[in-house]
């Protein structure tokens, strides 16, 4: 139905544009709720979840249990829910999107299912609907041979899958790291340099087992479970693969310092656990006679030292970007990430430097004396003092990137360097022409050295 | 008294063996991250000392480009990819601006060796510097600064000196908008934009600096410098004076053209 038709029939309808990405999100944040039942949990965009609950029904007093808690919470979210369970991924999802009438047992569900429920392709399914075929079963009872030869080996995966003859595989949501250890206590560790001690035996084993693999692990989490549920992950990450377990205790030490709500051991943690999530090739290296490697070793030390105490973004490397807007020709890149260098653009030789060395973002506004209409400043007031200009070069004139507005305009901008009588140099802008705009307005946005 | 004479004669040895060597405060610098003026470098017996701190002082807040350009070029001369550390809190962006790298390359410098620090206070900041001048490896480190910093007192000043020397790592402490106080610092410089050289059509010229050495450790203070950056020779040169300025000496001798004509 047409909107408008929509409209005419109801006419306070109240409208909200369809947004893919907010869907996406919203059932992403379903499936990490979803985690409370099962670690294995996968996305059936735009609109599914499936959940492997293998060995995971008996902690809500069987399936029926695991359903209803289901329902109980999201119908609280204001969810409508169609569910379904089957022996694989495939049958179950089938299930739940096609099943219309009721059956006694699974099997026979599935095979009363229509045969949309294959999500073949529209000729296939028109194909198999003239045959005479209508549910899974009447297709099941064919030899399968046939399938593939009439309809398509598509048809006959899809057919196998739902029945179960073939893996139907999961994508799940959380994939479990490659390195995890963990340590189980009888009784509970109530004192933090005790379980100190344990974390750096825990950062141990993954180390050993990190060398025999040949790795070195970037990202190193620590999950403390407390005795009364509560679990906390303290994480830390290096800017280069390693296996120096003395650098990663001292990292751990570092972000436990910083923590704004230290971690309490309250009345114990039962568990402790250490994950690398994140490894990356490291081979046994040699130093070099001539040395060198040592210092740019301490100087990545010191850059992970940094970011894990101030946070990652608080240490960052510049990278160019290409635009003709200032305030956009840089990006501010975490060290930590190893941003690749980019190359600048070489100065003109024998001028003087043409951007500041300082830069301000947003610019600040300021007033200015000036010919009209495209003259030069004479004067102007910044921060409550007034410089009088005494040489200027300019305009350098910057257009708008009008082509990535969705008015395709805006205004363009006039820039001027100039110094002041004590010498001090600035770049100052006119924001408009002034066929562009009648009354324009100056800004600062930045000092040169 | 004979059991205790022992001990304190080495001690007396010990004593006269540090002043003799004036102990481990004078010992010889490294090296020296030099401005590739030779007068300026050699009055300062080769530029600023490597593994020593050194202040840059910009009491008018609007002077701190200046103050900022000058530390991070004679850094920036090296040759090499050695990265500079550049630590600032993160406030610093809305009070002088946001370091910004097409300026530094504008400037003859190469951007990728920047490592900027950023921190949410001037505790932290404090924190990091001290991290960050053990660390050997780097270029210099900078340590930008706003108003009085009452923190950097003699004894958190003293503990940044110590590492600086321990790593050999030079630190450049640039303090705007601040006035000079005293220090362990081994220069102590006042920086203030200067009237540039004038290109055609009046236009401002290559950046210009007057600088003032405020105080020297091995040396006499209060030399006065005007230099301006030439960035295809990655070097600093004397600053012409343009004509409208130029200084007359203080006691001219006259001749006496009269007398003679007559």
């Amino acid at each position: 139905m047409p909107l408008a038709d929509a409209r005419a029939q109801v006419p306070d309808l109240a409208i909200v544009p369809h947004d893919p990405l907010l869907d996406q999100n919203w059932l992403d944040r379903l499936a990490q709720g979803c985690a409370r039942y099962t670690p294995l949990v996968a996305l059936d965009s735009p609109d599914g979840l499936i959940l492997d609950i293998t060995g995971c029904t008996h902690l809500f007093d069987g399936e029926a249990g695991l359903i209803d808690d289901i329902d109980r919470r999201l119908t609280r979210l204001g969810m409508t829910l169609r569910h379904a369970l089957g022996p694989t991924a495939d049958a179950a999802r089938a299930l739940a999107r096609y099943q219309t009438r009721p059956a006694p047992d699974e099997a026979t569900a599935i095979r009363r299912l229509p045969v949309t429920a294959l999500e073949l392709e529209a000729e296939a399914a028109t194909a198999l609907v003239r045959a005479g075929l209508k549910t899974i079963g009447d297709l099941a009872a064919r030899p399968m041979a046939n399938i593939a030869a009439r309809f398509g080996a598509d048809a006959a995966t899809a057919l196998r899958r739902l029945l179960g003859d073939a893996p139907s595989p999961l994508d799940p949501r959380i994939t479990p790291p490659p390195i995890a250890t963990e340590r189980r206590f009888a009784e509970p560790v109530a004192s933090m340099p005790h379980a100190t001690q344990i974390l750096t035996e825990l950062v141990g084993e993954a180390i050993a087992d990190l060398t025999e693999r040949g790795k070195g692990g970037r990202h190193f989490r620590a999950t403390f479970f407390r005795s009364d549920g509560l679990a906390r992950s303290i994480a830390v990450e290096t800017g280069h693969p390693t296996r120096d377990s003395s650098l990663v205790m001292r990292l751990f030490a570092e972000r436990m310092d910083g923590l704004r709500d230290p971690l309490d051991p309250g009345f114990g943690f039962d568990m402790m656990r250490l994950a690398v999530p994140r490894l990356e090739a490291l081979a046994a290296t040699q130093l070099k006679l001539e040395g060198g490697e040592v210092r740019a070793a301490a100087m990545t030390e010191l850059l992970d030292r940094l970011a894990t105490r101030i946070g990652r973004g608080g240490v960052r490397k510049l990278a160019a970007v290409d635009t003709h807007i200032p305030e956009q020709a840089q990006l501010a890149l975490p060290a930590i990430d190893a941003p690749p260098p980019t190359s600048w653009p070489a100065p003109e030789p024998g001028e003087p430097p043409l951007r500041p060395l300082y830069l301000f973002d947003p610019p600040q506004v300021i007033e200015v004396i000036a010919e009209v209409p495209d003259g030069p400043p004479h004067r102007f007031r910044w921060r409550r003092a007034t410089h009088a200009i005494r040489r200027y070069e300019g305009p350098e004139r910057i257009a708008s990137e009008w082509w990535r507005r969705k008015d395709n305009t805006g205004l363009t901008r006039d820039y001027y360097r100039v110094e002041d009588n004590r010498g001090r140099r600035y770049w100052l802008f006119r924001h408009g022409l002034y066929d562009e705009k009648p009354d324009p307005r100056w800004y600062i946005h930045g000092l040169f050295a | 008294m004979r059991e205790s004479s022992q001990p304190l004669a080495g001690l007396r040895q010990r004593i006269a063996r540090l002043a003799a060597t004036g102990g481990p405060e004078s010992r010889p610098a490294e090296g020296w991250l030099a401005t590739g003026h030779d007068a300026f470098d050699s009055a300062l017996g080769g530029g600023l000392a490597v593994g020593r701190t050194h202040e840059f002082f910009a009491a008018d807040a609007l002077d701190g480009a200046s103050a900022a350009a000058f530390a991070a070029l004679v850094a920036l001369r090296t040759p090499g990819k050695v990265p500079l550390l550049w630590l600032r809190t993160v406030d610093a962006g809305r009070r002088t601006g946001h370091i910004y790298a097409p300026g530094i390359a504008e400037l003859g410098g190469d951007p990728g060796r920047l490592l900027l620090i950023e921190t949410a206070d001037p505790k932290m900041l404090l924190a990091c510097a001290n991290d960050a001048v053990r660390c050997a490896g780097s270029a210099a480190v900078i340590v930008e600064s706003w108003g009085k910093f009452p923190l950097l007192d003699l004894t958190a000043g003293r503990r940044l000196t110590l590492g600086a020397r321990d790593a050999g790592t030079t630190l450049l402490m640039l303090r705007l908008n601040a006035a000079p106080t005293p220090s362990v610092a081994e220069t102590r410089w006042s920086i203030v934009a200067a009237t540039s050289r004038e290109l055609g059509a009046d236009a401002p010229g290559a950046p210009a600096f007057d600088l003032e050495l405020l105080r020297w450790r091995g040396g006499p203070a209060g030399t006065r410098w005007r230099l301006d950056w030439d960035k295809d020779e990655q070097a600093f040169r004397d600053a012409a004076l343009s004509g409208a300025v130029l200084p007359l000496a203080a006691r001219r001798t006259v001749h006496p053209l009269g007398a003679e004509a007559a």
